[in-house]
């Protein structure tokens, strides 16, 4: 290369501009490994887990008088698939970006919808979100900045959806600030939810993905209410003080009920002092034991 | 690319201005500021990290044969008796357990983590540091590095630390006895995330490679909350039972 050809790329580089040379490349297919809270991101939580969230009084008696066949609704058939679906369902995700096609620039990152769960759009070309009057959807409203090498995301304007997959409820005034973090082969994303009708504060939870070795398509459409069977006008549900699966925790685990019912403190170390006179570890596992395949 | 990082210098140091100077060590060209007091919040694998866990309890590791039937054979008693009770609380587990940590910089070029469950410290250290040799040991040997983001014009810098941990003392993964062997290498991933709420956030995102015990790679992702000060620091013995 001769000096002439090195200054011309030399210029070229510098016309770039710094704020591209901050962004990374998050696009691809991404595959969930799930070694982490793996029943969880699986088959589902325990019924009556609700173990490390902050709920307030609000948030633990919706969460206790839930019944499964409410997600048979009409109402409430779509509850799973809020974009906090993204950070505790099963499933990989597939990333790209939308350009806009005549400056080339990043309009918005997208994740792709999965089966129900509609996709994740993340503008990134400074529009304001919507007006606290303006309709909620399941997917919500999100914008995007950079953060040095992090994309961070937040989103506002979901219907109410589900927390943990056992009942555990968000509410429709809950926002969502999601990290997308790129450490070469690993996607970490680290989301912080808000919930002022449900939680005293917020509720955070971490995963990392991996490059999927098959693509992942962005499939399906929205959820669409449909008929389940639930009749018109009932509501599935427990009483207070009535609710029969209250005690799985204690029978699988000897978790302590004071534990399974969450509240902040359940999330810290000091919490284990409160416990331990409590708790007697099971003799052996009895169910959903093996390691991961 | 090669010609990246010096361009970006010369830009960075301001119009007509001379070129930023390189950092005159690891801790004054600290991209993210780690050190302080956090407490992890457990929300994930409670089951795993609050309580003991269940002999037999293995879900989510990827475990091989030669694990699992290591595994089965776990008797806390006997870890008790010949005194081995910090297995859990080696370098690949000991940011799954519920605690409070405590990062200083050692000097310069080595940063210092300490966890007060079980009472441990783990030494990162930068540049051209060689390990001592010797026996493995729990906490192994990290070599740390940064890696910073190229930022856009006018922003503070922006990174990550990357740690590597190897030369490991056999040990837990959990504290029912899933292992792990001296062959398992470590690498971890510390971000410093800023929070809506105002909350400052320490992901760490960890990846132990052990082909004796795992059939691929271990990756989870802890975190931690920073503290204002050193609340609820409690150092405390390793245990085997609680």
């Amino acid at each position: 290369m001769t000096r002439t050809q090195v200054s011309l790329n030399v210029a070229m580089f510098l016309c770039m501009g710094f704020p591209a040379l901050a962004q990374i490349d998050l696009s691809g297919s991404w595959a969930s490994k799930n070694h982490e809270d793996a029943l969880e991101r699986g088959a589902g939580p325990n019924p009556g887990d609700f173990t490390g969230i902050p709920f307030n009084d609000a948030g633990r008696a919706k969460a206790l008088s839930y019944k499964q066949s409410q997600i048979s609704m009409p109402e409430r058939i779509c509850a799973f698939y809020s974009q906090w679906h993204m950070m505790i369902g099963t499933f990989g995700i597939k990333m790209w970006n939308q350009t806009d096609p005549v400056s080339g620039k990043t309009v918005a990152w997208v994740i792709g919808a999965w089966e129900d769960r509609d996709a994740m759009i993340i503008w990134m070309d400074g529009r304001p979100h919507p007006g606290k009057s303006a309709p909620h959807s399941e997917s919500g409203f999100t914008t995007g900045v950079w953060e040095g090498d992090v994309l961070t995301a937040y989103t506002t304007h979901m219907l109410t959806g589900y927390l943990r997959r056992n009942g555990a409820m968000t509410s429709d005034q809950a926002t969502i600030t999601t990290h997308f973090i790129r450490h070469g082969d690993l996607l970490t994303v680290a989301a912080q939810l808000e919930d002022p009708i449900y939680l005293t504060e917020p509720y955070y939870i971490t995963r990392t993905f991996v490059p999927s070795p098959t693509v992942i398509n962005s499939t399906g459409m929205p959820c669409i209410p449909g008929d389940e069977g639930v009749a018109a006008g009932t509501v599935p549900h427990y009483l207070p003080d009535q609710n029969p699966l209250l005690g799985e925790m204690m029978k699988l685990y000897h978790i302590p009920q004071e534990a399974a019912l969450g509240g902040a403190e359940t999330a810290y170390p000091a919490f284990r002092d409160k416990i331990k006179d409590q708790f007697t570890p099971p003799p052996k596992c009895e169910r959903n034991c093996a390691p991961r395949n | 690319m090669a010609l990246a990082f010096p361009l970006l210098a010369q830009a960075q140091g301001g119009r007509g201005g001379a070129p930023a100077p390189p950092p005159a060590n690891p801790k004054a060209g600290a991209p993210i500021d780690l050190t302080g007091y956090w407490v992890s919040i457990v929300d994930e694998d409670w089951r795993f990290r609050m309580v003991m866990p269940p002999k037999g309890d293995y879900e989510g590791v990827p475990m091989n044969p030669a694990a699992v039937k290591f595994a089965d054979g776990w008797d806390p008693a006997k870890d008790e008796a010949s005194g081995d009770l910090c297995k859990a609380y080696g370098a690949p587990a000991i940011l799954r357990q519920p605690e409070h940590l405590h990062i200083t910089w050692q000097d310069d070029r080595t940063l210092r983590m300490d966890a007060d469950t079980g009472t441990q410290t783990r030494v990162f250290h930068f540049a051209e540091w060689k390990a001592p040799g010797g026996p493995p040991t729990l906490q192994g040997d990290s070599v740390a590095q940064w890696e910073t983001a190229r930022p856009a014009r006018g922003s503070p810098p922006h990174g990550s630390l990357k740690v590597v941990t190897s030369h490991l003392k056999a040990g837990y993964l959990r504290k029912n006895g899933v292992p792990y062997s001296e062959n398992a290498d470590l690498t971890e991933y510390y971000d410093v995330l800023k929070e809506h709420n105002g909350d400052t956030m320490l992901v760490v995102t960890i990846v132990v490679t052990d082909p004796q015990y795992l059939k691929e790679p271990f990756i989870i992702t802890s975190h931690f909350k920073k503290q204002d000060g050193d609340a609820g620091w409690k150092p405390t013995p390793c245990t085997v039972k609680w």
